[in-house]
């Protein structure tokens, strides 16, 4: 509960500074104190839960789970406010404005990992979505800009209306709201909750950018600034995974239901990795490269969606925690960059050994290579899809997908290591090395001891 | 705990060496791997008194089962041994040459010796994993950054291609890992035999994808010539002479004993695939003109018959291939040595430029004969023993295999001879007619391995012994 209040007081609160402190040093400090507060009081509040759960109103309910994942996706945003804050000032005048728009779709964050009524899940859904269509278009004066925020604007509301009729179905087919009180595991599927189910599925895989619903992610992350497009790919994804395996894995799962939905998600996690996958290797802009990866990891994350097991639940936290470290780790170097293409990274190694050798490592995590946090998250979902027993058709695509993406990343560290090149950066201070090597060590310390997180779960 | 040191003294002496200047790294590399040669032979004599002190378990992560488990046994030993000798043997060859960032190099060469130590000890699965894929990485950056004209397409194939490998088996790992009784990554757990046979069956090419791929064998082999030729050669020596006993030893240490069924059911298979490499590297290599090609087609007919022979999986061939594998890494990186110095002196690797070197350079054209017999396996040469075995072997087995990949035997002894001819005799012309003869160091160093191919040659009992527990404990699952 204290996540959702203070994110939403830090919201207004960052709304009201704009209106006092002219100095956009001062908001962004003040962005990362309400931020460190706010991550200390989710936290808090894990000493008073203990290992049950607090149920708020048959609305939400708030579990050990749901504290860490807040705590990750906060986490995920601090490293993103320190490496990339200073980037907002050049998006536009209304900086404390995207502090307050981020607070918001935090507190949907929050939300949507702790839901328990089908209302609140269409409301998290909705807070994560509207200031991510302001977002998108806060380059007001660029075309790109303005369009990637139309377009996603459009879709989304689109998607959310067939989200809401999913939710609409399922009431009509069970009464109730509550997701634990559904009983679509039990007895006969009646074909309205699954008509209900199907269409939350694809609403659902729509805001997590699965494939065949992926068509507006490249467009929308490319044109947006991209200080934002590297938060918009990593912490609200994984809060739309987290609020997809929520939803699937309490209120969907047991009985001959599961199996009706598993299928159906198979195929699009299928679709979604070797879309994702294959169409990555053609880019030629990084900034575009990344999109498709997003699309890519998103098919990793699906598996946990399908598998029900524990496995799953901790798979898909690990996965959250190192796909959004290493992406923004990328992110808040491509920002230096004054070329987004690949052939702007060439010789980045011989003009900025720090930023080659620590980008280095967050390809490698993307990649899933060992004693990186991204091996544990890709093992745990994996395992996670093999102990679920008839998967294993989907694990060796999924696998098959993982060497392939292999050549997109590493596509990034031949240029900067094997190419000649003078590339263009921005100035780079000594802080922003410091904290680049503080999130590489974050991503390395979690591959060699992911024990220390996953001790929490 | 000398096991645990084998892997952080070139860890840490790698890490080191990036930090370092001038002459620094070069010294730094030669000293770690005195220190580790003087370890590994620390850690024989241990293995003969009190073996079990050489095992390590520290916990690594609870939550998942995996052990931080080090250990070495026969073959784990003698592959350490070989690394060791490689590693020093290589530093002190190229200890003349000067490198563009010399600390780089020094330091990645350092970090994969340390992954191939941890590949060669680990005694849980996920600990393998982890060191399996750490000693490609550190090769990948020293084929691309110091390689020929080609290296970048050439080696990113080589990573995907093992890369691809690697992650099949990783999903077989987990599959066993589910299966175990105690959800562990534990040696002990894996080779519990707790998966039925049909599950055994398709696990077998999960995992055989990734060591055919490493050896390689037929059809795997692609990347393998091209990398080798592309390779800085000290970077080929590893591959050649180390990094491809990771096939052999995955499959003897991870494979056999992890799942004989499916090893049972599939053992035609793989041998048959097996001989077709040797054939058709064979008949490859002999029409090569490039001296480093010739050598990379050589090895694949070398390593084809290893894995047909391990899959022959009889106490013969298995400890004739222990011994080759020791013996292979020897000779191999010896002939790689030779092509290093001559392209070094005469910056040609095409076997139709060379010819006449034996009036300029005697010395050298000695130790190429040598070592070459030795690669075709001459009676009272290293070779010799260990290729007698594995026909044996695979004789029991069933003697046309044997018969079809003996033709690999008189293959080589056309190629070889080949080669020995067009470089060593013949006419000279202008280009080789300036070759200089050996060096100190690259005397010393030939000597050495001579040394040891006489030496087993002769005298192969200790070999043999120090193989015979690993035999037994393969054999004992069946």
């Amino acid at each position: 509960m204290n996540a959702l209040i203070f994110t939403a007081l830090s919201g207004v609160v960052m709304m009201f500074a704009g209106l006092f402190v002219r100095n956009k040093q001062h908001i962004k400090f003040i962005a990362i104190a309400a931020l460190l507060i706010t991550f200390g009081a989710n936290l808090a509040e894990l000493s008073t839960i203990a290992a049950g759960s607090r149920t708020v109103y048959g609305m939400i309910t708030i579990s050990n789970f749901s504290i860490l994942f807040n705590a990750v996706a906060f986490g995920a945003t601090l490293l993103f406010f320190l490496l990339s804050g200073s980037a907002f000032e050049k998006v536009g005048e209304h900086v404390s404005d995207y502090f307050a728009l981020v607070f918001f779709i935090l507190s949907g964050i929050t939300l949507a990992s702790s839901f328990s009524s089908l209302l609140m899940l269409f409301l998290a859904i909705e807070i994560i979505s509207i200031p991510q269509y302001i977002l998108a278009g806060s380059d007001k004066k660029n075309p790109k800009s303005n369009e990637a925020s139309l377009k996603y604007f459009l879709m989304g509301s689109f998607s959310t209306g067939i989200l809401l009729m999913g939710i609409t179905l399922i009431y009509g087919a069970t009464g109730t709201f509550n997701i634990n009180e559904l009983g679509l595991g039990e007895g006969e599927v009646s074909p309205l909750a699954l008509c209900g189910i199907i269409l939350l599925a694809f609403a659902l895989s729509f805001k997590v950018s699965a494939a065949p619903f992926h068509f507006w992610t490249p467009d929308v992350y490319d044109g947006s600034p991209t200080v934002f497009t590297s938060f918009m790919a990593t912490v609200v994804k994984a809060g739309g995974f987290i609020a997809f395996i929520r939803i699937f894995h309490i209120a969907f799962a047991g009985g001959v239901i599961s199996e009706h939905w598993q299928l159906l998600l198979s195929v699009i996690t299928a679709v979604t990795l070797i879309i994702g996958n294959f169409t990555a290797v053609f880019q030629q802009s990084v900034k575009r490269m990344l999109a498709y990866s997003s699309i890519a990891q998103a098919g990793f994350m699906l598996l946990a969606v399908i598998a029900l097991n524990d496995l799953a639940t901790k798979g898909i936290i690990l996965y959250a925690a190192a796909y959004s470290v290493a992406t923004i780790g990328i992110f808040a170097v491509l920002i230096k960059l004054k070329d987004y293409t690949f052939d702007g990274f060439n010789g980045l190694a011989r003009t900025q050994p720090l930023l080659a050798v620590t980008t280095t490592i967050f390809l490698f995590s993307l990649a899933g290579i060992p004693l990186t946090a991204g091996f544990f998250a890709k093992y745990f979902v994996l395992a996670a899809a093999v102990q679920q027993g008839n998967l294993l058709w989907l694990v060796i695509v999924a696998v098959l997908c993982a060497a392939i993406s292999v050549y997109y990343y590493f596509r990034v560290i031949i240029a900067m290591y094997f190419k000649q090149g003078e590339p263009q950066t921005a100035e780079i201070t000594g802080g922003f090395k410091f904290l680049l090597v503080l999130t590489a060590a974050i991503v390395i310390i979690l591959g060699v001891f992911p024990g220390l997180l996953l001790q929490l779960i | 705990m000398l096991t645990v040191l084998l892997i952080l003294i070139p860890l840490v002496a790698g890490l080191v060496t990036f930090g370092l200047k001038g002459s620094g790294p070069k010294t730094l590399g030669l000293i770690a791997s005195v220190a580790s040669l003087a370890v590994t032979v620390g850690a024989l004599f241990q293995f003969r008194t009190a073996p079990e002190s050489l095992q390590l378990t520290a916990s690594w992560i609870p939550q998942l089962g995996a052990n931080f488990s080090v250990g070495l046994d026969g073959m784990g030993m003698m592959l350490c041994l070989l690394t060791a000798i490689s590693f020093l043997l290589i530093f002190i060859v190229i200890y003349n040459r000067n490198y563009e960032r010399s600390n780089c190099f020094y330091g990645l060469m350092l970090l994969s010796q340390a992954g191939l130590t941890g590949v060669f000890t680990a005694y849980d699965a996920m600990l393998f994993y982890v060191f399996w894929e750490l000693a490609l990485i550190p090769v990948y950056f020293l084929c691309s950054l110091w390689g020929g004209e080609k290296r970048i397409p050439v080696t990113f194939k080589f990573f995907v291609y093992t890369f691809a490998g690697s992650l099949l088996m990783l999903v077989g790992i987990i599959y066993i890992y589910l299966q175990s009784p105690d959800k562990s990554f534990s040696y002990a757990s894996f080779t519990a035999g707790s998966i039925d046979a049909h599950a055994q069956s398709w696990l077998f090419w999960l995992f055989f994808a990734a060591f055919a791929i490493k050896m390689p064998v037929f059809p795997f082999h692609t990347w393998q010539p091209d990398t080798y030729e592309q390779s800085p050669t000290p970077v080929t020596m590893v591959l050649s002479g180390i990094m491809v006993k990771m096939g052999l030893f995955g499959v003897m240490r991870w494979l056999l004993p992890v799942l004989p069924k499916g090893a049972d059911m599939w053992s035609d298979a793989a041998i048959v695939l097996s001989i077709i490499g040797i054939v058709y590297a064979s008949c490859i290599a002999i029409v090569q003109s490039d001296f480093k090609r010739l050598i990379a087609y050589s090895s694949i007919a070398h390593i084809g018959l290893m894995s047909a022979a391990i899959f022959a999986n009889n106490e013969q061939s298995l400890q004739g291939v222990l011994i080759q594998l020791f013996n292979h890494g020897i000779n191999i990186i010896g002939l790689w040595i030779i092509v290093e110095i001559i392209q070094d002196r005469l910056k040609v690797k095409n076997l139709n430029d060379l010819g006449g070197i034996a009036q300029y350079a005697p010395r050298m054209a000695i130790f190429l004969v040598i070592i070459s017999l030795a690669n075709i396996g001459l009676p009272l040469t290293n070779g010799f023993i260990g290729e007698f075995l594995m026909f044996s072997g695979l004789f029991q087995f069933n003697p046309w295999f044997m018969a079809v990949a003996g033709l690999g035997v008189i293959l080589a002894a056309v190629y070889t001879l080949n080669m020995v001819q067009k470089v060593i005799f013949g006419e000279s012309n202008q280009l080789t007619a300036t070759t200089t003869d050996l060096k100190g160091n690259e005397m010393l160093v030939l000597s050495i391995i001579v040394v040891i191919i006489i030496a087993l040659g002769v005298y192969p009992k200790p070999m043999l012994d120090l193989v015979s527990s690993t035999t037994e404990l393969v054999n004992k699952v069946y």
